[in-house]
């Protein structure tokens, strides 16, 4: 037998004072961790299968369960870290190369916590928005340059289609395939219930979801699986993928083992194949070809929907997004790099792409400085946190954010960061029927609808805080921030002042 | 009256209404305490075969065999819900064989059990509803 050079991450602590052996854990568990041993009538766990998704600690009726850190170190290595020498030793085993999930989690700096927000105090007044009204309610799309009037005065409506919603906030595109049914319906429920909109991600929409077609958008990506003409009009908008935080300059694999019999029909693909999407779209190489998919799309929907262009961060995100708002698209969506994913290879997760606040800002300033800034709305995703990131990232100058990963932890998600292995014990990113029926949608939905009210009463509360009654005042307003621990050139592009200033 | 109903739909077969049932019968403060090292014989029981599953228990139906068949009246129904007198009761089985739902099974105590709606024990919703983690038992009203 091979030497096995990894020791497992993570130890089952289970306190057998409060263990009644009832097995829930190891029901519960898709990776086979716990087992019963009935002479003993005591549980057992392999320690080594573990993925800490916290699905048996949760369930655990007692409380007698909890997930720690294995804490087995290698010699102290301040550039040989543990996690470096156990990926290197995975590939050597594997030749592989390595894949991930869900959002960068390395050290990188998070901007949005080193910004702060400001509140009025003694010379302009604050508001209570539990007495006054307060607007969250926003519009995305192109915004006509002039007022147009006809021979007797009136005004002419030249106000190209709109997005409407209740809050700056929409669930960022994840596909049936890569995430299940039920968390699909869960994200297509509590989108209507809210006034706001979800996306179907590349995977398509599966025939039952287009009922919910005024709070949906159709995505179109690079391998336009489940594209069609129903398709495309069953949405109240349509998003042309070109780029994902999580992996930019790379397409996606979803393996065929995730292709059901559903997902398959969904698709428009044979039962059981990968799906792969290309990494560029092969007709767009330019500027002036995305201009022609963007028209196609608008051709085949009559004009009647905004298209969207969701693109990465990457290094010169600002000159492509001048470029975008010039294609005929009416809201360019930028994904930053701590953005999640079904599944990615490591290094491009963790290494590729820049983070989201300062491609926004430079893209704001970017676009205001062209002029063309009322060409496009700004939708910014990768990672949004809290309603606190979103104000900061109005004030930058987004006129609404994408959420997805804050929405899949409504649902259950612990971030384990294992739903490349498709055996998602919370339901969410798997396939696996029994697994699938864990994620009930009435609980789930449910969960969503609370915490977009919650955010949404913070962000009024802290709208009120700065005197602001409406959300579109907000946008852009950087005087609004202030940045703590930054330096010259990062207050430079964000466009905002030094605390103390 | 609310009754106790159980979709299998979103029944995971994880077992915790029966740990949540037999737990509300020893009207203790702490699982861990109340049932360690207990075999639990709970009053709902997960039936389970081929991927589906779903917890049995009583139906409390409008016409109730096992109270008609009771050699000593030890059932009685009030507002609905049936529940067992377990001092009346002689351990004869016979409301065990009428049950149609197999709801009913002898308890530790001599006597039988059966799902009273917890109405002796936490008086509000029952447990087994409240421990669902998946919403897969509902307590309501249906016509």
């Amino acid at each position: 037998m091979a030497v096995n050079f990894l020791y497992p991450d993570y130890e089952v602590a289970r306190n057998y004072d409060r263990c009644i052996s009832c097995r829930a854990c190891e029901r519960q568990c898709a990776n086979k961790v716990h087992e019963y041993i009935e002479d003993l009538n005591k549980m057992v766990c392999d320690d080594a299968k573990c993925v800490d998704c916290h699905r048996c600690v949760s369930l655990c009726p007692t409380r007698a369960l909890k997930i720690i850190e294995s804490g087995n170190t290698y010699k102290k290595n301040l550039n040989w870290t543990g996690k470096t020498i156990n990926e290197l030793y995975r590939q050597a085993s594997s030749g592989g190369v390595l894949l991930s999930s869900m959002g960068n989690p390395e050290d990188y700096p998070v901007y949005f916590d080193k910004i702060l927000i400001n509140a009025s105090q003694v010379t302009n007044p604050s508001i209570d928005p539990l007495r006054e009204p307060m607007e969250t309610k926003v519009f995305l799309g192109t915004k006509p340059e002039d007022i147009e009037r006809d021979e007797k005065g009136r005004i002419i409506n030249n106000l190209p289609p709109q997005i409407s919603l209740s809050m700056p906030v929409m669930f960022s595109a994840m596909s049936y395939g890569s995430i299940s049914y039920n968390a699909h319906e869960s994200l297509a429920r509590a989108a209507e219930k809210l006034g706001i909109l979800y996306n179907t991600g590349e995977g398509g929409l599966h025939e039952d979801f287009y009922r919910y077609g005024k709070n949906t958008i159709v995505q179109v990506a690079s391998g336009r699986f489940g594209v069609h003409p129903e398709y495309l009009n069953s949405g109240v908008a349509i998003e042309i993928k070109m780029g994902q935080g999580a992996k930019p300059g790379i397409g996606g694999h979803l393996p065929g083992a995730k292709i059901s019999v559903d997902v398959s029909r969904t698709r428009m693909i044979p039962e059981g194949s990968d799906a792969i999407s290309p990494a560029p779209h092969h007709d767009i190489y330019s500027i002036e070809d995305l201009r022609q998919l963007v028209f196609s799309l608008k051709e085949a929907t009559d004009y009647k929907k905004p298209v969207i262009v969701k693109i990465a961060a990457v290094h010169n995100v600002a000159a492509i997004a001048s470029g975008i708002a010039r294609s005929g698209a009416d809201i360019i969506a930028i994904d930053g790099f701590r953005g999640g994913t079904g599944a990615a290879p490591t290094r491009m997760r963790d290494h590729v792409g820049i983070p989201i606040e300062l491609a926004l800002a430079g893209v704001d300033k970017r676009l205001r400085d062209e002029g063309i800034r009322g060409n496009v709305s700004l939708v910014v995703g990768g990672s949004i946190r809290s309603s606190a990131d979103i104000v900061k990232a109005v004030a930058l100058g987004a006129d609404c954010v994408y959420i997805a990963t804050a929405a899949l932890l409504a649902l259950g998600c612990h971030l384990c960061r294992s739903c490349q292995g498709g055996k998602c014990n919370w339901g969410i990113a798997t396939q696996v029927p029994e697994l699938v029926k864990r994620l009930n949608p009435e609980i789930g939905y449910k969960r969503l609808v609370n915490l977009m009210t919650a955010w949404q009463h913070e962000i009024k509360e802290m709208m009120g805080g700065m005197g602001i009654n409406s959300i579109e005042s907000l946008r852009g307003n950087r005087l609004m921030l202030r940045g703590v621990g930054l330096n010259e050139k990062e207050l430079e592009i964000l466009g905002i002042k030094h605390a103390g200033e | 009256m609310k009754r106790v109903y159980v979709n299998e739909k979103w029944c995971l077969g994880c077992h915790l209404c029966e740990y949540q049932c037999a737990f509300a019968g020893t009207n203790g403060k702490d699982m861990a305490r109340s049932l360690k090292n207990i075999k639990i014989n709970p009053k709902i029981k997960i039936e389970e075969k081929d991927g589906v599953s779903f917890a049995v228990s009583c139906r409390h139906c409008h016409e109730p065999l096992c109270v008609k068949g009771c050699i000593t009246g030890a059932f009685s129904v009030s507002g609905g819900v049936i529940t067992i007198d377990h001092n009346r009761c002689v351990s004869c089985y016979t409301c065990i064989l009428s049950c149609p739902y197999g709801a009913i099974s002898p308890s530790d105590d001599g006597a039988v059990q059966k799902c009273e709606l917890c109405v002796k024990t936490i008086k509000g919703t029952p447990a087994c509803v409240e421990g669902c983690p998946n919403g897969a038992i509902v307590f309501e009203e249906r016509g």
